[in-house]
């Protein structure tokens, strides 16, 4: 272990700017990606089921 | 097992409905344990200090870039020589991932070119095949949405993928054909590592994991086209009951 304290660690040795930066823009666009996928999904599956839905009763909500 | 009957896309909807946890476990997981590592176990480096850390997401991003590429144009020419419509689905769930990684891959790239060059940006060769990467990725994608009729679009998109195939060998032996600010590979087949051990232990285990986190949301994604493109019933319990209703009407 290399770190005396807790902003020893976020100091990165001065570069905390850079080493952060990169790693919270890769959890980012990782936790986008799911959440993008979620709704995708969900509009996807809510359009099927409209479909489906849509031949049987015009007038249903 | 019959595995070519995970071909057609009513099959493997659901195979890949149970395998996607499973890759999501894992991948979150490992890259727990890697970053442990990368920030816990391996040590300063003794040139650039902490700055290398970028190591850690920079390379796995990188690697996965280039990769993905290669399996996205083995799945468009699968699907061009089977005309299997799942092929297709593959590579188009694929292109999204691969040009985020690019993306990732770039990003952590200017990070790290900041600190130990001097500059966020270079033109040399290696930085600017993995810029021109980023770019067949938005081609490929920007083609498949330029062109209503599906399967016109996964053919054009398809040849596309497959023709910026070259461009993968030169990203990866660009640090060695040209004279490139970018450092050699850290990492080789021919001469094995050049770094310590729990920096490559750390760097491989974020790999696995990116590489399985890339699995997971890729299935999850041609789930999604499955049912964008075919809007097939019956395959999940509930629409079945909505079916029923259809039905019994």
């Amino acid at each position: 272990m290399q770190w005396g304290s807790a902003s020893e660690f976020f100091a990165m040795g001065g570069y905390g700017l850079y080493v952060w930066t990169s790693f919270l823009a890769t959890a980012l666009c990782m936790l986008w990606e799911v959440l993008a996928l979620w709704r995708r999904r969900v509009a996807a599956r809510a359009e099927q089921r409209a479909a489906l839905l849509g031949g049987m009763d015009e007038t249903a909500t | 097992m019959n595995w070519s009957k995970y071909s057609a896309p009513q099959a493997f909807y659901p195979l890949a409905g149970r395998l996607i946890p499973w890759f999501a476990v894992v991948a979150v997981a490992l890259m727990g344990v890697g970053l442990y590592m990368g920030f816990f176990v391996a040590p300063t480096d003794f040139q650039q200090g902490e700055s290398y850390r970028i190591i850690f997401v920079h390379v796995p991003a990188a690697w996965m870039s280039m990769f993905l590429y290669v399996v996205m144009a083995i799945w468009a020419g699968v699907g061009m020589g089977l005309n299997a419509r799942l092929s297709f689905m593959m590579a188009q769930a694929i292109a999204p991932t691969g040009a985020m990684f690019t993306f990732l891959a770039l990003l952590t790239g200017a990070m790290w070119g900041k600190p130990t060059w001097g500059a966020w940006w270079v033109w040399d060769a290696r930085l600017t095949s993995e810029l021109i990467l980023l770019f067949q990725y938005a081609g490929v994608m920007l083609l498949r949405t330029s062109i209503d009729d599906m399967r016109r679009a996964d053919r054009s998109s398809a040849v596309f993928s497959l023709v910026g195939v070259v461009n993968v060998p030169i990203i990866y032996f660009s640090v060695q054909w040209w004279n490139t600010l970018h450092q050699g590979a850290s990492v080789s087949m021919s001469t094995g590592s050049k770094m310590a051990a729990t920096m490559l232990m750390a760097m491989l285990i974020m790999t696995v994991a990116f590489w399985l986190y890339s699995i997971a949301v890729i299935l999850a994604r041609v789930r999604c086209i499955v049912v964008e493109r075919d809007s097939l019933p019956v395959w999940d319990e509930k629409l079945a009951v909505i079916q029923e209703a259809v039905e019994a009407r």
